[in-house]
């Protein structure tokens, strides 16, 4: 089966931000990976849900709260069936990957991670995906594990698969690294901790924007991601958790929405995933959500993983004939992300460089230092392609490079 | 290219390709560390200071062309210079780096540090430009704090 073509141009009429200019000249936005830019069909429903239907939500009985809820709630339909899992319950909204992690940690880790214990990690997280883990180790006297990654920034499976010991609680690692583009053998990575009866949380911060994901086919225990890399505002995240694990875990915050019954003496808790959300959410962000995951399904996953893989090896073709660039990160599985240096320009510089012609492209440490150090370097140049990503944006990014050369060489 | 120009004078580039004081000093009684969390850049200044004159002074560190230039600068211009006078400079080159773009700049006493006069145009780099010199400052307050940017 052939997926349908992106019509890029038609696409990029959708994002009204492609449309400005950028120091006097034409945007050429490569740095999705930090945040991806929104259609117009995300800014149009919550504009249209702030403009008609809002009110808060789970409270009211009257018209108004019930729509804003009705939208609300049909977002949890849509993530679930965006994620292939089994039951909307199943679907917690959060403020981004960040809290989803951190709600597994303090919540799931707490009750499950003890003295002596160890969490398993990779050498290729975000510091999102290490510093919760970090806090509860110290916190339990456990150890935090690493599993190391070869030099093109593939997870050396037999590495991880020994690490995989008998004190071993958890595992956390990427889909789809940040600062390389590794595209991690996930189905096969928790297969194998499942097998040793470790459970296992997937970031998929980066994944989600690139390709299909089905949280039932990989057996993960749970999958985070962040509405604002998947075309949809910031501010809003989903936490996939197996109802089992949901339901026995203690709540994260406490608060309204979250509880059954409050006295003083005791109070009951919600049923998942209500649990898990205290307080009033950014409804109009869910609701946006629910648009953005609307807008790549109508695109289609297919046709937006064939683009981008396609797009991902032109501009790597385009990139290794770049005089002195050193691409870092090149493992056989990749998503869009390039990250590279340069052998005359430091990343700051090459950023500098590019932001005159209209291009954004990521600098620095890409909340990764580990992988820095991992290839003794402390920053890179990172572009990062998208469904509106283009060839002449990368035809652009190279003739930028050129400048750099001019000016340092 | 004209801002660019402004921003990557020829001393500037000159000093990132060939840094001046590159190293660590086996004399040095004072020293800090720096680092700007946001990018990652790291340096490390010592300083040998002896009745209240700056005898000698290093760098060390990764860094882009605007913050290795700025070290290295830096390192010549506070050699020589009273603890007074270095902390003085620090003063004249923060102003530099980081007036209102639209006022008039005041170069007066800063010597071949007025390089760094086109930095302003470019929020995003000030703290390149600073960071040594925050560093600086650590290691002759001898506060033991890591200089940082942010």
């Amino acid at each position: 089966m052939s997926a349908a073509r992106l019509d890029i141009e038609r696409v990029r009429k959708d994002f009204p931000i492609l449309q400005t200019l950028a120091r006097g000249k034409p945007l050429v936005f490569l740095d999705s990976a930090a945040s991806a830019q929104k259609p117009q069909a995300v800014i149009d429903a919550m504009v249209d849900l702030y403009s008609r239907s809002y009110a808060n939500i789970h409270r009211g009985v009257y018209e108004l709260s019930e729509r804003s809820t009705a939208a609300f709630e049909a977002t949890r339909e849509k993530v679930r069936s965006f994620l292939g899992a089994a039951e909307t319950r199943e679907i917690v909204f959060v403020r981004g990957t960040t809290e989803a992690i951190n709600l597994v940690a303090s919540s799931f880790g707490r009750a499950r991670v003890g003295e002596g214990d160890e969490v398993l990690i990779t050498h290729m997280e975000h510091h999102s995906n290490i510093v919760p883990w970090q806090m509860l180790c110290d916190e339990k006297g456990a150890t935090l594990k690493v599993a190391p990654i070869d030099d093109d920034g593939s997870l050396i499976v037999e590495e991880f698969e020994k690490l995989l010991g008998p004190h071993t609680k958890l595992v956390a690692l990427p889909h789809v690294s940040n600062a390389l583009g590794t595209v991690n053998p996930v189905k096969d990575l928790v297969r194998r901790a499942h097998a040793k009866g470790v459970p296992v949380l997937v970031d998929g911060a980066q994944a989600v924007p690139h390709q299909r994901v089905d949280v039932r086919d990989l057996d993960c225990d749970f999958y985070a991601f962040s509405s604002h890399k998947l075309f949809g505002p910031s501010g809003v995240g989903v936490l996939y958790g197996k109802a089992e694990h949901l339901e026995a875990m203690p709540p994260y915050q406490g608060g309204g929405e979250m509880i059954l019954s409050v006295s003083f003496e005791k109070t009951i808790y919600n049923e998942i995933p209500h649990k898990f959300e205290a307080g009033t959410p950014d409804i109009a962000g869910v609701v946006g959500l629910g648009a953005a995951i609307d807008y790549v399904e109508a695109l289609g996953l297919d046709a937006i993983a064939a683009h981008d893989h396609e797009l991902l090896e032109y501009a790597t073709g385009a990139l290794s004939e770049v005089p002195g660039l050193t691409l870092v990160g090149t493992a056989p599985e990749k998503a869009a992300v390039l990250s590279f240096v340069l052998d005359c320009a430091h990343p700051h510089d090459i950023g500098t460089i590019l932001d005159q012609e209209g291009i954004a492209v990521r600098t620095g440490h890409h909340c990764a230092q580990p992988v820095m150090q991992r290839y003794g370097i402390s920053a890179t140049a990172r572009a990062s392609l998208a469904l509106y990503s283009r060839r002449e944006d990368v035809d652009a990014l190279v003739a930028g490079l050129a400048k750099v050369r001019e000016v340092f060489a | 290219m004209s801002d660019l120009r402004e921003l990557y004078q020829t001393v500037i580039l000159d000093h990132k390709k060939q840094p001046r004081n590159f190293g660590r000093l086996e004399s040095a009684n004072r020293e800090a560390d720096g680092n700007n969390p946001l990018c990652g850049d790291v340096i490390h200044v010592d300083l040998e200071i002896e009745a209240d004159e700056v005898r000698d002074v290093r760098f060390e560190g990764s860094g882009c062309a605007i913050s290795t230039a700025s070290a290295s600068l830096m390192t010549q211009a506070v050699k020589g210079k009273t603890v007074a006078e270095a902390l003085r400079l620090f003063e004249s080159f923060q102003r530099l780096a980081t007036s209102d773009p639209s006022q008039e700049q005041d170069t007066d006493g800063l010597g071949k540090l007025a390089v760094f006069s086109g930095v302003r145009e470019f929020p995003m780099r000030v703290k390149c430009a600073t960071l040594p010199w925050h560093t600086l400052r650590n290691a002759i307050e001898g506060s033991g704090n890591v200089a940082k940017t942010e």
